[in-house]
């Protein structure tokens, strides 16, 4: 029996990022939030201090911290020709949970995303015309601009405390910084990281390859900062634990570190953690939410009336959650149609690993999750297409995140996996080894997508999320061009011998690759191929908002958070400035 | 690894709920303040040599000697059984990696492609048993009645490869995924923190020349490619300060 609670202005689902922000600006606006979490209360002195956070076994092997694949996981296949198995244990991506979500254990690489990747449909037929897009292809333009979301961007960086390097103000290009982002109203809110041995030398490199190298734009601290909520943050102290990990030290932004402090002062704000939502309510028509259905620890459902919810899981559950609710038209890969599901993506990643021989000492272990050197001319349509037959690209990036030593002891091609010579080979090569990166931009496609499994339920008994998912020839090769890339930088770095890192074969949730899915609940400016409108809004069910990655139309070839920071501070200004006064659709359909 | 906390979050939950709110769902609901109670960190269980808890002696001395050989004694290092590595892994599945409690084990199991990943109903502990039963009565009838401990270093080694290449022929057994699942396991139990039992003396940490949970290398960013001097710490501090 499902009991009733009395009514809030605001319903929030998930209590990390987006959800955090979105709650404190409504609150702020003066309405009631009530923030709904799936997982625990967690925060820096009591879940995750320096004496007891870099535990690798503990959080990277054992995984402690991510969502527990028997509360909660999803169904994976290849292909419709497949039949969908659970995903037992977590491998490609690592889900968050609990209070903070993924944003306790990220690496804290915050970049915005470029002005092409949001028009990246229309710009590369106008470039190139229609015959360069891939088979296959569903891509579309965002139904919104870089131009639009440039002063929500600056907002997040400057919540974040983002340090990182300028490289273009106002149009203006600045030396040192990315001369290919998009103009910027204003420098980065704190200087670059210091840089590791590994990073310096692949500036270096890069450079004398006659590419343009800049510092790695980073949610880890390179000084003090406080932010506009009063909250404050101290200098990362590179200790090596940061992806997988909480962060002891107050270094990392998070919504412990940015967001919660100011949050849980709001009066009108009140959490309710360990309580999953199974639903989101609709008025008898199907055109407006009542608020949510969760169950609580004792196994019990209860009903939160609500006039504005706002849906800010992780991108996957999100997805879910419209679909467990019907809002919308589910995906049919068949005919195309539908929207609930369509144009899921994720990222092409590999590298290239040098093996330097014994006298070089990069000490890995003194790393933060997001010091390092990037490069952004192979990404997005940064180069011309006009030969490579791909459409988008990848960043380059030397990120050496840490030397935590059950996950990193790389060996040399041709090393046996145990016995003396791999120890040998082990105690030789830890400390002269070190990696450049890919991360690539991945389209939407027809088979590409997630529904409902008709098979596997979560404890709860409600159906699992289906993916559906492979790289396309289209992502192929534009990974083997950037990893090219990849090697002649590790070859200009000085290394003895180099391993080319790439996967091959049909994509698995094996190895871990990306935590960077997007797309499911994409926005758009046609409520017929988009769930949501640039406001962030359900062209369905207009009182329910969107957060988080599910609104990519695509995967570009950047870590996605500062998007999705930036889309909360949207959607937020959208409902405050634009909703409230009149509730109802903000695009007519 | 912490099954205590989630009866103390449960406690906490219910005081806060009848303290704080009127709200009646069994949620933690959290208002006005950050929630803040002493020794909340939930540190791991410290593990300290002494009875077994999920292997008994022959197994335990099976596991050793395969940690043995999978990392071996050379020079001043120790080798992965003199490092503990039974001894962490004995701690490791009587916790929730044993019985696979976080994972999604509902069912149907069914054969799927190596991308879709775990597949199988066995947990790490019933293939433990099962395997070191396996492999003990494989040795039996095929050295003349002794046991793995009791093989040569060198037939140990030719063993653990054909278990490696999947072509042992142990009857009833699954040679591939348990000889990943040790190589693995054993790995961890060398490199993970010496508070889980493996990694003694830190014999892992110094093999590469990780130094632990400093928790701050500003000094050794500033230092580019200078070998770094300090000596490993971990959670529990060092053996040299050793306070049991």
């Amino acid at each position: 029996m499902t009991r009733r609670l009395p009514a809030t202005d605001v319903v929030v689902v998930g209590l990390g990022w987006t959800g955090s922000i979105m709650a404190l600006e409504m609150a702020r606006a003066g309405l009631r939030v009530v923030a709904i979490e799936r997982g625990p209360w967690r925060d820096t002195s009591t879940d995750f201090p320096t004496t007891t956070a870099p535990d690798e076994l503990r959080y990277a092997i054992r995984q402690d911290l991510f969502l527990r694949p028997a509360q909660e996981t999803l169904t994976f296949r290849n292909n419709l020709g497949q039949t969908a198995l659970p995903i037992r244990r977590w491998g490609s991506f690592l889900p968050g949970n609990g209070v903070g979500g993924a944003g306790v254990h990220w690496n804290g690489q915050t970049w915005r995303w470029h002005p092409w990747d949001f028009t990246h449909r229309s710009a590369t037929i106008a470039r190139y015309g229609q015959a360069a897009l891939p088979a296959d292809n569903m891509m579309q333009d965002w139904g919104i601009t870089y131009d639009e979301l440039e002063a929500s961007y600056d907002r997040f960086e400057y919540l974040c405390g983002i340090a990182g390097r300028a490289g273009n103000l106002g149009g203006e290009l600045q030396p040192g910084g990315n001369p290919f982002e998009g103009p910027r109203a204003r420098p980065f809110p704190t200087p670059p990281m210091n840089m590791p041995l590994a990073a310096t030398m692949f500036e270096t490199a890069a450079a004398g390859l006659g590419w343009k190298p800049f510092p790695s734009p980073s949610a880890n601290m390179s000084t003090a900062y406080t932010n506009f909520y009063g909250c404050r943050l101290g200098p990362c102290t590179y200790c090596g634990f940061c992806e997988r990990f909480g962060c002891g030290n107050f270094s990392k932004a998070s919504p412990q570190t940015c967001v919660l402090p100011a949050l849980v002062r709001q009066r009108a704000f009140e959490a309710r953690t360990d309580s999953q939502v199974t639903k989101v309510n609709l008025s008898t028509d199907g055109k407006r939410a009542t608020g949510v259905t969760y169950v609580d620890t004792a196994g019990e459902a209860w009903e939160q009336p609500a006039d504005i919810v706002l849906l800010c899981a992780y991108q996957l559950f999100n997805v879910r959650l419209l679909l467990l609710s019907s809002i919308g038209k589910p995906y049919d890969p068949v005919t195309g149609q539908g929207t609930v599901g369509r144009n899921y993506a994720y990222q092409v990643t590999g590298g290239a690993t040098g093996f330097f021989g014994r006298e070089r000492r990069f000490n890995p272990f003194a790393a933060a999750g997001s010091a390092g050197i990037a490069v952004d001319d192979f990404n997005a349509d940064h180069f011309d297409h006009t030969q490579v037959g791909f459409v988008g690209g990848a960043s380059l990036s030397c990120i050496p995140t840490s030397g935590r030593p059950i996950g990193n002891r790389p060996v040399p091609p041709g090393t046996p996996r145990w016995g003396a010579a791999w120890k040998q080979a082990t105690r030789d090569n830890y400390n002269s080894t070190t990696s450049v990166g890919i991360q690539g931009s991945v389209m939407g496609y027809r088979g590409c997508y997630l529904d409902l499994d008709p098979t596997y339920r979560d404890a709860l008994g409600q159906p699992l999320l289906r993916m559906t998912f492979d790289f396309q020839e289209n992502e192929r090769k534009m990974g083997r061009y950037c990893i090219d890339r990849t090697e002649h930088a590790m070859r200009a770095m000085g290394a003895n011998q180099v391993r080319r890192n790439e996967h091959t074969g049909p994509y698995s949730i094996t190895p871990y690759q990306s935590t960077h899915n997007t797309g499911g609940a994409i926005m758009g400016d046609n409520p017929t191929t988009s769930v949501a409108n640039k406001y962030c809004q359900s062209w369905d069910v207009p009182n329910v908002f969107l957060a988080g990655a599910c609104l990519f139309p695509m995967n570009a070839g950047l870590n996605p958070t500062g998007t999705v920071g930036a889309l909360a501070f949207w959607a937020a200004d959208a409902i405050r400035e634009r909703y409230l006064k009149a509730p109802g659709a903000l695009v007519p359909t | 690894m912490n099954a205590p906390r989630c009866n103390r979050r449960h406690l906490l939950a219910s005081t806060a709920l009848l303290v704080l709110v009127d709200t009646p769902s069994h949620s933690r609901v959290i208002r006005g303040a950050l929630p803040w109670s002493p020794n909340e960190a939930y540190p791991p269980e410290r593990v300290l040599p002494g009875v077994w808890r999920f292997f008994n002696a022959d197994e335990a001395a099976a596991i050793g000697d395969m940690a043995q050989r999978l990392i071996p004694a050379d020079g001043a290092s120790p080798g992965g059984g003199d490092a503990g590595c039974a001894l962490f892994l004995d701690r490791q599945l009587v916790g929730p990696f044993g019985d696979s409690t976080w994972l999604y084990m509902q069912g149907p199991f069914a054969v799927g492609t190596p991308q879709q990943g775990l597949q199988s109903p066995i947990t790490p502990a019933v293939r433990y048993r099962t395997g070191l039963a396996a492999i003990a009565t494989h040795c039996r009838a095929n050295f003349a009645g002794r046991t793995f401990p009791a093989l040569t270093g060198a037939e140990q080694d030719a063993l653990l490869s054909d278990m490696e290449a999947g072509t042992s022929g142990i009857a009833d057994f699954e040679d591939k995924p348990f000889f990943e699942m040790l190589l693995a396991n054993v790995m961890e139990g060398y490199f993970a923190d010496p508070v889980y039992g493996g990694n003694r003396d830190m014999a892992g940490w110094k093999l590469v020349g990780f130094p632990g949970v400093r928790y701050d290398y500003r000094d050794v960013l500033a230092r580019p490619n200078e070998a770094y001097a300090g000596l490993p710490v971990g959670l529990t501090g060092r053996p040299a300060w050793d306070r049991s």
